[in-house]
Parts: C-alpha cells; sequence; structure tokens
C-alpha cells in the first residue's frame, strides 16, 4: 500500500499525485501510441470511435457531472460540430482553422441553450435541452440548401499543413492527440478557480453564490465549454464516418451521450473516458454474442436498446459510481488487502437539508 | 461613514410580512446579535441581507453603499460573508476544496490561462493555498484537510462553514446560529473563536443565536425581534431585562 507523505502545498498541484501515476500514464500512453503496430484495422476503428466519444464525453462530464446541469440535447451540439467541418472543409477550408470554428461555433450555440439553464434545474432543463435536440435535427433535415438535408453530405479527407491525413494511422494519431489534449485542458480546468466553481454550483447554488460566484456567467460557462469539446468530437465524428446526415443526431444519440456520463461515473474524467469506451464496445459484444443466441431473441428489433437500458438501469441500482468507481473500488482493494471492507465506498446520507433556499 | 446599516427594511410573502420594518446599525469591530423566538424572521434578515429575497421595502448600506439591486454573488465581493443555519457545504469535495472555493472572490487569473494551467495559474494556487492554511490553522481543522465533507460530522462541519466564510476575508461576516446542532464543548470551541475572530483578525460580526450563555458572552450589542418587527436594541443585559423581550418568549404577566 501506498502512504503518500505531503511535504509542500505544491505537491497538491501537481496533475500527477505520485511516481506511480506517472509510470502507469506513460506506460498507457506508450500502449496507445504503439496500437498502429499491434491492432488491426477493425481494432483501430473502434480506437477512433473511443477517442471520439471520450472527447464528447468529457463535455458531457464537465456539465453533467461536474456543473451539475443535465442536458438531453448533446446530440446537437455534436450536429453543428459536424456540419461546420464538413461545410467548411468543403469550402476549402484547412483543418487547423476549421477544427477551431467547428469548436466555437458550437459554444456559442452552447451560450444560448445555456440562457434557459439560468432559470430551469433538473427535468424542466432536461425537457428544454431535449426540446432543442429536436428542433436542430429538424432544421438539419429542412436547410437543404445548407445541409443537403436527409440525403446527407459527404465529407472530405483531413488535409493538414499539406499532407492529406487519409491512413488509419495517421487518423488515430490525431484523434489521440485532441483527446489527450483535451483530457489535459479539463483537468487543468479542474484544478483551477473555474473548476472550483463549477463543483461549487453543483453541489450548492445557493452556498456558490454567497462565495461570490456568479452562477449566470459560470453556467452560461460551462455550457459553451461542453458544447465545444462536443462540437470537436462532431467534427472528428464527420471525417470518422465521412458521410452525415440528420439521423446520426437524433435524440437516441443524445441520450447515448448521457449514458457515457451515467455508466462511466458522474464526476470523474477517468469515467468520461471509461464510459465513451463501453458504449462503442457494448454493441460489439452484442453482436458477438448474437451468434450465441436462439434465434428468435437475436433477430429480434430493438435487441440493443434493450440491453444498452438495463445495463444503464443496473448500473444506477448497483453501482451509482459508474465504472470509474467500479475501478476505485478494484484498486483499493488491492492496495488494502486484506483489509477492504465492504462498505467502504458506502455513502453517508444526510438528513438535514435546508429545503427553504432550494 | 456608517459601517452597515439597515434602514426600514421589510419584505412580505403574500400576505404574511415576515420583516417589517427593521432599522439597525452594526458598528466596525463589534460582534452584533440577533435573537428572537422561531419565525421572528432572523434568518430572512440574512436573507435579505445575502440579496437571496429581494427587500419589498427599505435599504442595507454596507460602508456607504446601498446592496439591493445588485447581483447575489456581489454581496460577497464587497466583503460579506455568511454562514446557513443548516450547513450548506459542498458534499462532494474536499474540506481543502471547499475553503478553497471561499476563495473564488480573489481569483486573478483567465480562463485560458486555467485551461493551460500557465505558471502564473501555478503561483495564484500556491497564494489561494497558504491563504487557506491560515484558516485552518486558526481553525485547528488541520487533520480534515483532505477528508470528503460527506462523511464528517455534523460539528466538524459547522466548523468548516465557519472556515470556508473566513477564507474570503470578509468585512463584514453573518453567522446564522453559529452554535446550533453543537455540544457545549464545541459550543465553547465557537464562542471564543468568535472572540477570536472580533479581536483577533479585525472582522465585524453578525450573528443569530438562541443560546443566550453564548450571546451573553460575545456580543456588544443585541437586536431582539419579535413577528418580524424589532422589539428592543441595547447591550446584551439591557435586552434580556427588557419587558418586550420578555413577554416575547415567556408570555405576558397579565392573566389572559
Amino acid at each position: 500500500m501506498r502512504f503518500l507523505f505531503k511535504t509542500a502545498y505544491d505537491q497538491d498541484l501537481r496533475l500527477f499525485r505520485h511516481r506511480g501515476q506517472v509510470f502507469w500514464y506513460g506506460l498507457l500512453a506508450l500502449v496507445l501510441l504503439a496500437a498502429p503496430w499491434w491492432a488491426s484495422e477493425y481494432v483501430m476503428s473502434q480506437l477512433h470511435f473511443i477517442g471520439i466519444y471520450s472527447i464528447v464525453g468529457l463535455g458531457m462530464m464537465l456539465l453533467v457531472g461536474f456543473t451539475g446541469q443535465i442536458s438531453l440535447g448533446h446530440a446537437a451540439f455534436l450536429a453543428v460540430g459536424a456540419y461546420t467541418e464538413t461545410l467548411l472543409q468543403a469550402a476549402g477550408w484547412p483543418f487547423w482553422l476549421s477544427l477551431p470554428c467547428a469548436a466555437l461555433l458550437s459554444a456559442a450555440v452552447g451560450i444560448i441553450v445555456g440562457l434557459p439553464a439560468l432559470r430551469l434545474k433538473g427535468i424542466y432543463l432536461a425537457i428544454a435541452t431535449l426540446a432543442f435536440g429536436v428542433i436542430v435535427e429538424e432544421i438539419l433535415a429542412r436547410w437543404e440548401s445548407l445541409t443537403g438535408g436527409n440525403s446527407g453530405k459527404h465529407v472530405k479527407a483531413i488535409e493538414l499543413f499539406g499532407a492529406k491525413l487519409d491512413g488509419d494511422a495517421d487518423f488515430y494519431y490525431l484523434v489521440l492527440a485532441l483527446t489527450a489534449l483535451c483530457c489535459i485542458a479539463l483537468a487543468n480546468l479542474l484544478r483551477s478557480p473555474t473548476g472550483r466553481a463549477f463543483v461549487a454550483i453543483r453541489d450548492s447554488e445557493i452556498s456558490a453564490s454567497c462565495m461570490g460566484v456568479n452562477l449566470a456567467k459560470y453556467k452560461t460557462l460551462s455550457f459553451a465549454l461542453s458544447a465545444a469539446l462536443t462540437g470537436i468530437g462532431g467534427a472528428l465524428y464527420a471525417h470518422k464516418v465521412s458521410f452525415i446526415s440528420p439521423e446520426q443526431f437524433t435524440l437516441l444519440v443524445s441520450i447515448e451521450l448521457v449514458t457515457i456520463v451515467i455508466l462511466g461515473g458522474v464526476g470523474s474524467i477517468h469515467g468520461a473516458v471509461f464510459g465513451a469506451a463501453f458504449i462503442i464496445v457494448l454493441p460489439q459484444l452484442i453482436s458477438i454474442a448474437k451468434d450465441y443466441l436462439p434465434a428468435g431473441v437475436a433477430g429480434a428489433a430493438g435487441l440493443q436498446s434493450t440491453v444498452f437500458g438495463l445495463v444503464l438501469i443496473a448500473f444506477i441500482i448497483f453501482e451509482p459510481m459508474g465504472l470509474y468507481g467500479r475501478w476505485l473500488k478494484i484498486r483499493t482493494w488491492f492496495e488494502l488487502f486484506p483489509f477492504y471492507r465492504r462498505g467502504m465506498f458506502r455513502r453517508q446520507k444526510t438528513y438535514m437539508k435546508s429545503e427553504r433556499l432550494r | 461613514m456608517r459601517f452597515f446599516a439597515v434602514e426600514n427594511l421589510g419584505i412580505r410573502f403574500g400576505g404574511v410580512v415576515a420583516v417589517d420594518n427593521v432599522t439597525f446599525e452594526v458598528r466596525r469591530g463589534e460582534v452584533t446579535t440577533i435573537i428572537g423566538p422561531n419565525g421572528a424572521g432572523k434568518t430572512t434578515i440574512f436573507n435579505l441581507i445575502g440579496l437571496i429575497y429581494p427587500a419589498t421595502a427599505g435599504r442595507i448600506v454596507f460602508q456607504d453603499r446601498e446592496l439591493s439591486g445588485l447581483n447575489p454573488h456581489r454581496v460577497a465581493e464587497l466583503g460579506i460573508a455568511r454562514t446557513f443555519q443548516n450547513i450548506e457545504l459542498f458534499e462532494h469535495a474536499t474540506v481543502l476544496q471547499n475553503l478553497l472555493i471561499g476563495r473564488h472572490r480573489h481569483r486573478r487569473t483567465a480562463l485560458w490561462q486555467e485551461l493551460a494551467y500557465t505558471p502564473a495559474v501555478r503561483n495564484a494556487e500556491r497564494a489561494q493555498r497558504e491563504a487557506v492554511e491560515k484558516v485552518i490553522e486558526f481553525l485547528d481543522l488541520q487533520h480534515y484537510r483532505d477528508s470528503m465533507v460527506a462523511g464528517l460530522p455534523y460539528g466538524v462541519r459547522k466548523v468548516i462553514e465557519l472556515g470556508r466564510a473566513l477564507a474570503t476575508e470578509p468585512k463584514l461576516l453573518l453567522l446564522d446560529e453559529p452554535s446550533s446542532g453543537l455540544n457545549p464543548e464545541e459550543t465553547n470551541d465557537m464562542a471564543y473563536w468568535i472572540e477570536d475572530i472580533k479581536k483577533g483578525l479585525g472582522i465585524t460580526v453578525l450573528m443569530v443565536e438562541h443560546d443566550m450563555s453564548l450571546v451573553q458572552r460575545v456580543s456588544d450589542r443585541v437586536l431582539a425581534l419579535n413577528e418580524g418587527r424589532a422589539i428592543a436594541e441595547g447591550t446584551p443585559a439591557e435586552v434580556q431585562a427588557h419587558p418586550a423581550v420578555i413577554e416575547a418568549y415567556l408570555g405576558s404577566k397579565e392573566p389572559v
């Protein structure tokens, strides 16, 4: 077991708490960098998607897990990012310019969607964002002169500084770099005043405002940053699938994005990545399992949604802290062996809560 | 210059007049206590000062500046911090993080700097941490620094909330029933801290309190409220002997 002896305040400011973390993250980085050598084409493709969904998951995590605002319309930001990227690429913009533009436009739309969040809470905010998602989907289908409507749009391959990024490995490194960058940026944000203000809003709005946190500013900022990350994810997604149409950005996708956060573990950066990996891998597992299921079940429509739903319910009941929570428990079990107790992660319930100021 | 004054303050919720024409002043460097039976409007006055409710009448003046019409977060920025009767801590954060949020009004770094965690952010964080450590030392919280608030006992949370308010480096500290839910020993500690806050840190305190021994021990002035109205004001002894106060708490002498 590891004991952390703290001898300086600066130790708490570091991104990595101890050498063990540096070692394991370093190893992870090496394994991921070497992926084109060990992974098959199929696995590479899955890794692309995991990277892209991780970025989107980070955006969701920032909003849902750290600021405590719910959104059921995030597919719309994904769409804004994807369409902006597609249209700007078609117009001949370089990738290093079109990607930030996709992020910025998504952020701008995020600010507009964030406005009702200043007045709405919980389920009402969920409904408002859901409505927004449906509206954007509708606009994409109807504004044919710009989006090509339901017949969709083809996306050009990325061209970065004159070189065409069309190989699996090239695209993989791009996605990996952006995912790592987004992870680090979010981790940095969370250990500075802005991130703490987000957490404050999540845990008690009234008290956050009494500590001088401008609720309107920080809620809007959270929506904007979340939308920007989702927009980046959307732009990469467009390049990955190389063809986009409105039915790729439906309500179901929004729900899938919320699922990332819940399955991964609300309130952790790891959770966003774990959740993303999980929802990419699960459909693959289902299709493998189909071979062993009776034909009536395997061929049934909606098998995937059913399994997703069941998994979601199971997580909420049995592991509310998500995959990351499970990971923490396993790690603690090894660290404390043989002294781990079952109730170690049980949450204490608070019975005293002031209702009046909520 | 008046330090802090409330003039003809009033609020009504529909037909209920919760606070009615209350006027009082808090002098710099003193501890002023508001007492009164349940439902007298004590906490409502705190919420009016914090601009959580907009007052329907009167004005609140802090250092010659009128508060009404400002955004609630501006109150903290001007230097008024508060604690809550039922504890409103950030449950799923560590004690250290809670106290650091108290430093929010002293932040100086821009968003892009924080995203990149530039040296400026690192230096600012170091300075914030040092300020927070002073509060930790003052309130003897060293032991709880890295614990999650969600698992801590009530008495400790009460102290953390006081610490969070102190971390903002306020000029005026509003304490809503600092001793409620504390055992006699913890109440005694609280009394020492309030005296230290006044004398050592030079922070003016306005508090709501029920425990009369604590009130007598730390207060310079006391304001008694009943049914939203001020009924007596003066030193603790004067207010305690005031016939209207005795009537409010114990009922009238005359047989009904």
